[in-house]
């Protein structure tokens, strides 16, 4: 039997006051897959990516979570009610390139707040799970700091905590290195290939093409709204169809 | 007699005054804060009707003199046959006032907030009243809190006004022992006082919170 895919896009397209952003975007991730999105600023990476969790509504097309409809209500075609969104989009968690870490709350407790208030687990359990994560992303020790006092790397390594606490079926990574300093982009992607190592299926717009290399099952190149080609890495970095993408890879070298 | 002595012996009328006072300030001021709270969260993404009923009702709370308001409710109201009694339409006009002023700092406020918050809260399943409640309103109250602190005492000398339209509070027990025994330099100079006494406790109070947001480097004091 073949499993339902965990991501599925159909024919999404998107427009900005008349500027076609995507067009006709079909894309599957199957469970446990990485799926690395390029291509230049403006192309419509972030946006897609957006779209998914519906922080962007897409105009036309169809996005599916494992199996459920995102931001529609299939059986009458009509905006899902905030509440309903909100169930959806919490089996999706999303890393941000600016974090955007509650800054109110400590360390722990921008890891346990979503779990206790959105899936209403115990108190205790969120707390002995958060640390877990914590230590795994190797934060444990800053669980009772702010997040303003933290370094960007850590920052984000919290971010990651943060959304695997929900245990989301998706992990959406919109350039989640880009606002580090060199030396802290490591421990970030790090931190994603073990994640990537541990079966999670995440989709990852970057501009690092050595871990895109590195840890992808499918490779993805948007131009101008469009995938342009879609091949395995080891394809992809080294013959790829399209000329642009020859181009691409060369410029960024 | 010394003007002080009447002022002493008339500690009981001023003692009434002043928990009179206390109390109408402290119902008012949490019924008018979460009235702003309750309009800002209102104001949240909206765009139509509703968004430019509660706008339009924050500005007519600011373009309007506060006096004018607990005219209206008091000697307005009676006409279109609603007849309140003097303290809850001074209540009422305290609570729908500066409630309109805390929705309009705490908007302020929203204003700042980064988008990238309220995504977070999106992305990670927060249905938008809890994430309102847990996730936005407690940066906005740490970052206007200086501001808050302000509209408090502002609320604080707006119930001196409720004497005129008979309400028991301090400014009213003053004016009626200065009345009856001419002694209004040292009443008031004694209301004053009381009224000095309360808006220290509310600067000890936003002092004390500012605490609050320098442990989490939203400010620096």
């Amino acid at each position: 039997m073949s499993e339902l895919p965990v991501v599925s896009i159909r024919r999404l397209c998107k427009s900005f006051d008349g500027v076609e952003v995507l067009r006709d975007i079909d894309l599957e991730v199957k469970r446990g897959e990485v799926v690395s999105v390029l291509g230049s600023s403006g192309s419509g990476k972030s946006t897609l990516l957006r779209c998914i969790n519906w922080l962007e509504e897409p105009d036309r097309g169809s996005i599916h979570i494992g199996g459920v409809r995102m931001g529609v209500d299939e059986r009458n075609g009509r905006p899902l009610s905030a509440r309903r969104l909100a169930s959806i989009r919490a089996r999706t968690g999303m890393v941000f390139q600016g974090f955007n870490l509650w800054p109110h709350l400590t360390v722990l407790q921008n890891v346990t707040e979503a779990p206790v208030h959105v899936r209403g687990l115990g108190k205790e359990e969120a707390r002995r799970r958060a640390v877990e994560l914590l230590e795994k992303v190797g934060m444990a020790h800053k669980r009772d700091s702010y997040p303003f006092s933290l370094s960007g790397g850590q920052k984000q390594r919290v971010a990651i905590a943060r959304v695997l606490a929900m245990e989301p079926e998706v992990v959406l990574f919109d350039e989640p290195t880009s606002a580090l300093d060199p030396e802290r982009v490591g421990e970030v992607l790090a931190v994603m290939k073990q994640m990537s190592a541990e079966g999670h299926t995440m989709i990852l717009v970057t501009h690092e093409m050595d871990f895109a290399r590195a840890v992808s099952d499918q490779v993805v190149f948007l131009e101008k709204g469009r995938i342009i080609e879609r091949a395995a890495p080891g394809k992809f970095f080294t013959d790829p169809d399209s000329e642009r993408v020859r181009r691409f890879l060369e410029l960024s070298d | 007699m010394n003007p002080w002595e009447i002022i002493w012996r008339a500690r009981g009328a001023f003692l009434d005054g002043f928990l009179d006072t206390l109390a109408i300030f402290l119902l008012a001021a949490l019924l008018a804060f979460a009235l702003g709270c309750l309009l800002v969260y209102g104001l949240e993404g909206r765009t139509g009707p509703t968004r430019r009923a509660l706008r339009g009702f924050i500005d007519v709370m600011r373009m309007l003199p506060f006096l004018v308001l607990v005219y209206l409710l008091y000697y307005g109201l009676p006409q279109l046959g609603v007849r309140l009694p003097a303290w809850s339409a001074g209540m009422i006009a305290l609570v729908l006032y500066h409630g309109a002023y805390f929705a309009e700092i705490l908007r302020g406020g929203r204003t700042m907030l980064p988008a990238g918050q309220i995504e977070a809260a999106q992305a990670h399943g927060f249905a938008p009243g809890k994430a309102f409640r847990r996730l936005v309103l407690p940066q906005l109250l740490i970052r206007t809190r200086p501001l808050l602190g302000n509209q408090l005492i502002l609320a604080l000398k707006d119930t001196a006004f409720l004497g005129i339209i008979t309400v028991q509070e301090l400014t009213a027990a003053a004016n009626s022992v200065q009345s009856s025994h001419f002694v209004p330099m040292e009443a008031f100079l004694m209301v004053i006082l009381l009224y000095w006494l309360i808006s220290i406790g509310i600067e000890l109070l936003i002092k004390w919170s500012a605490r609050f947001g320098a442990k989490r480097g939203f400010e620096h004091v």
